[in-house]
């Protein structure tokens, strides 16, 4: 289980990105962060993945705990190697290397050779796409394929949790629905999943669990199926009205219009 | 003809030296970031130490400490100094490595002196004939150790696990750490080839025709910058033909300078940079490099 508990993360020693924020991902759980721009979620996952340091942040107080043992100060390779894996927002992937060097650059921390070569089966087998264009180059493949080999690398490290950071993004609806079967057969095959995302209605679907991020804090936390039903999810997630049809102006009292710039 | 053959063949061989030290600026451009100029003091290091420890040792037991300890001090230099510097700007990295390379340099002039240390080359300084083309024998060899050691390297950096990593930390190094690959690693590494491959350039520049060790291999190093920078300065590629086309450049424009005497003496040793400067004119981020070079 990953606890995280009143976390504290500043950037350049003066921008609060995270406030406080505690949340759990129980093992062989999906959890999905929920949060508009500038809520934290790119930070909560860089504190989680190790590379906070990359962009100048720092931990000012809480703490992050995989099991036992705290995640604060470690880097991004001792990470990967306890088992938390990252798909990094936008895919990212390694435009000039081909499919199969893609996944060979995944499957980098992983020195047990035998697992490494489960790892790809498993991986062209749920992509087997994947298979058939294992010798082109990455930046050929569509944003859907792509957003598959991110996924797929990552796995490549057989990673006990994944971590997501918004996988839908810029991706057709069609693709987005086949993202989110992919992500619950992961998770059936035994890895947890904390997925981050700004499409609620694919996260919520798959989610056991959600969290709502707002600037940097825990506004709204569940089991996702309730969460769903929420007025405030609804409202500002989902798309749908609230049962007051005439609200149209933004409601007093929410934060809303300042989130952007918080981070 | 004959002269014409022979200064192709000579160029092939000097080219193939600058090509080596080229790729060693190059692989450490992309793993780290960092333009180094301390290519030329490692190499007169290799030098300098092949040449004091032949006398002790023997020869080809000095050729291979003279490897590892260029490829020890580039180590060094990268654990010391540029990895502690991470995220520091280019242009500061790169006057970072100006200070380490006069620093080696300068205490390397102090030892050697105004002498020329020998090498002692089983092969000497004699020369070969192929047909009506002279070459020395040093030329010939060093042609061939290069071009295997080239196409080893790029087996290398194409198929072996170093290779992807290096590759895919080039591209995205946030990413690249992210799986699990270390980057300190991949740099360090890299800096030990570029190491070993200066020592190797370094072992046959210092040989016939150039009579020894001297203050002046530093400058020959000087050259392979221009090779590196107009094949493209991400690119291994480009090194390889960088290297080629400046040795070629550099050993026509000495061999008919006769014919190009309204050049004035001596136009062989700048050609390099004229032929750097032609080819940016036309291409500013060299013949194989990637336009963007700037990262986020």
């Amino acid at each position: 289980m990953l606890s995280v508990d009143a976390l504290h993360v500043t950037y350049g020693g003066a921008v609060q990105a995270l406030r406080g924020i505690s949340l759990e991902i129980p093992d062989g759980k999906v959890v999905a962060v929920l949060g508009s721009n500038g809520a934290g979620k790119s930070t909560l996952l860089r504190t989680l993945s190790g590379t906070l340091r990359l962009h100048r942040g720092r931990i000012d107080s809480g703490s992050v705990r995989y099991g036992d043992v705290s995640l604060g100060g470690r880097d991004a390779a001792q990470t990967v190697r306890m088992g938390l894996v990252q798909v990094p927002e936008g895919r990212r992937i390694f435009g000039r290397l081909t499919v199969e060097e893609n996944l060979r650059a995944g499957g980098m921390g992983n020195r047990d050779k035998a697992a490494k070569a489960r790892a790809r089966d498993r991986v062209y087998e749920m992509f087997p796409v994947l298979k058939e264009r294992a010798g082109q180059r990455g930046l050929l493949l569509s944003g859907g394929e792509q957003q598959m080999l991110a996924i797929g690398r990552a796995l490549m490290a057989s990673p006990k949790l994944l971590l997501l950071d918004e996988p839908s993004l810029g991706l057709a609806p069609r693709i987005i629905g086949q993202i989110g079967e992919v992500i619950a057969e992961i998770n059936r095959q035994g890895t947890s999943v904390l997925l981050v995302e700004q499409n609620a209605t694919m996260a919520l679907g798959v989610a056991d669990l959600a969290y709502v991020l707002d600037v940097g804090e825990v506004s709204l936390s569940g089991s996702a199926a309730e969460l769903a039903r929420t007025d405030e999810v609804q409202r500002l997630y989902l798309g749908h009205d609230s049962d007051e049809p005439a609200a149209a102006e933004p409601l007093p009292g929410t934060r809303k219009t300042l989130s952007r710039w918080t981070a | 003809m004959t002269q014409f053959l022979s200064l192709l063949l000579n160029g092939i061989s000097l080219g193939a030296m600058y090509a080596l030290i080229a790729l060693g600026f190059v692989i450490i451009f992309k793993a780290s970031e960092v333009v180094s100029f301390t290519q030329g003091s490692l190499l007169l290091l290799g030098a300098y130490s092949i040449a004091r420890l032949s006398e002790p040792i023997g020869f080809y037991p000095a050729v291979l400490v003279g490897i590892l300890l260029t490829a020890l001090a580039a180590f060094l230099i990268e654990r010391l100094v540029i990895n502690r510097l991470r995220g520091a700007p280019v242009i500061s990295l790169a006057i970072v490595t100006i200070g380490v390379d006069i620093i080696l340099l300068t205490e390397l002039i102090r030892r050697i002196g105004s002498d020329i240390l020998n090498v002692p080359h089983p092969w000497g300084s004699e020369s070969v004939r192929i047909g009506e083309v002279g070459i020395s024998q040093n030329r010939l060899i060093a042609t061939g150790v290069a071009g295997v050691l080239i196409i080893v390297f790029f087996a290398a950096f194409k198929y072996s696990s170093w290779g992807v990593a290096m590759r895919a930390s080039a591209e995205d190094g946030e990413t690249a750490a992210l799986m699990g690959i270390r980057l300190g690693r991949v740099s360090a590494l890299a800096w030990i080839v570029a190491g070993a491959l200066a020592a190797v350039a370094a072992l046959f520049l210092v040989g016939a025709p150039t009579p020894g060790v001297s203050a002046a291999a530093y400058t020959v190093a000087l050259r392979a910058f221009p090779a590196a920078i107009l094949g493209g300065l991400d690119s291994t590629g480009g090194a390889l033909v960088g290297g080629l086309l400046i040795g070629l450049a550099e050993s026509f424009a000495a061999g008919y300078q006769d014919q190009l005497l309204f050049l004035g003496r001596g136009f062989g040793d700048v050609v390099p940079y004229v032929v750097m400067i032609a080819v940016l004119l036309v291409r500013p981020s060299g013949l194989f490099g990637t336009k963007e070079l700037t990262r986020v």
